[in-house]
């Protein structure tokens, strides 16, 4: 259960990022994650949602990309692993190598204008 | 509304430090490795047996990961090295923060080895890279010889499998064919050493991985992760 701390990491990049832009807010997020990174996507948002509330980050929208675990073969077809089978449909090696499948990375952030209320 | 392109790691601050930790391992020619199991699978037990076969002279440590108690470090210190209980106070994993931290006051040119003992979880710490040249997963054979597939990331990111207690398998059901066969699917160039700290066998094995890893750590490029 770490994803607290992974949902705290992603807003803390949000909010520097943003820090660049004056008069903008950060209205959507895109995470990409693999299912080799052992992120829950539901315990993230779930956390992640926690995180907002009654903050003015509340409306941020975050947005999940699962990515599969793809491999690469010295025939150099690339595909999706299923079921733990690393053998190429191409040509049926074993010999593959794992090209994708552990990310846990910021893919964008978007960006709308906002002026905060001051009293 | 503006969309900008990120394309960075989450835990890039993270990854600051443990790359920093790394070029200090890597300049004092230390290899470092980060062993994390689930609870119970004998990381600390593979540990006491390590130090104590080690000779006086030998130059290694060890950072002890727990969310409660300094049990560890007690048990640990008891063969004279250094020995330093990081107590995370619920985090359920080390991060490179609190490595850092804990090697302020220890000189690391006087070092050879340094032993991570991860908080006892086989899912968070597999995220967060303390700057070891190695992470070790360690499996019992009290546990399900399924684990890999269920646990698919600590054992693709791990450079050595170490399956433990194997004096225990006459009397459970535990094929250690089926359980190395799942750990290949999920990461077929795995290194395997199997162990029991109870009669010794594969201890061997053992320290004979951790010297060459020791001399091939100074040369080999560090994994990025």
């Amino acid at each position: 259960m770490h994803e607290m701390g992974i949902a705290n990491s992603v807003l803390t990049a949000v909010l520097a990022e943003t820090a660049r832009y004056p008069g903008n807010r950060a209205c959507k997020i895109g995470l990409r994650i693999g299912e080799l990174a052992g992120i829950d996507p539901d315990s993230l948002r779930f956390c992640f949602e926690a995180l907002i509330k009654d903050s003015e980050l509340e409306c941020l929208v975050l947005e999940i990309q699962p990515c599969s675990r793809r491999h690469r073969c010295s025939c150099g077809h690339e595909f999706a692993v299923k079921d733990y089978d690393f053998r190429c449909p191409n040509c049926s090696s074993a010999a593959t190598n794992c090209v994708s499948g552990d990310e846990l990375e910021l893919a964008f952030v978007e960006l709308e204008e906002y002026e905060p209320i001051t009293t | 509304m503006n969309r900008l392109p990120l394309e960075r790691k989450v835990l890039s601050e993270n990854d600051l430090i443990a790359n920093r930790l790394r070029e200090r391992f890597l300049d004092n020619r230390i290899l470092c490795v980060n062993l994390i199991s689930s609870p119970g699978s004998g990381k600390t037990t593979l540990l006491e047996k390590t130090l104590e076969h080690f000779p006086k002279s030998q130059r290694a440590a060890v950072l002890t990961g727990d969310i409660q108690t300094e049990n560890d470090a007690n048990r640990l210190k008891r063969f004279g090295f250094p020995v330093k209980q990081i107590t995370t106070g619920g985090t359920c994993h080390l991060d490179a923060r609190m490595i850092e931290t804990h090697l302020e006051d220890w000189p690391l040119r006087d070092l050879d080895f340094l032993f991570i003992e991860n908080v006892g979880n086989l899912v968070c710490p597999s995220s967060y890279d303390l700057g070891e040249a190695a992470k070790i997963v360690v499996l019992s054979v009290t546990e399900g010889e399924d684990k890999p597939l269920k646990y698919p990331s600590i054992f693709f990111r791990s450079e050595l499998l170490i399956l433990s207690k194997t004096d225990l398998l006459p009397y459970v059901p535990f094929d250690v064919d089926v359980a190395m066969e799942n750990a290949r699917r999920v990461h077929p160039a795995i290194d395997v050493v199997k162990v029991s700290c109870l009669n010794g066998s594969g201890m061997d094995e053992w320290f004979h991985w951790l010297e060459t890893r020791r001399h091939s750590c100074s040369l080999r490029l560090p994994q990025q992760q």
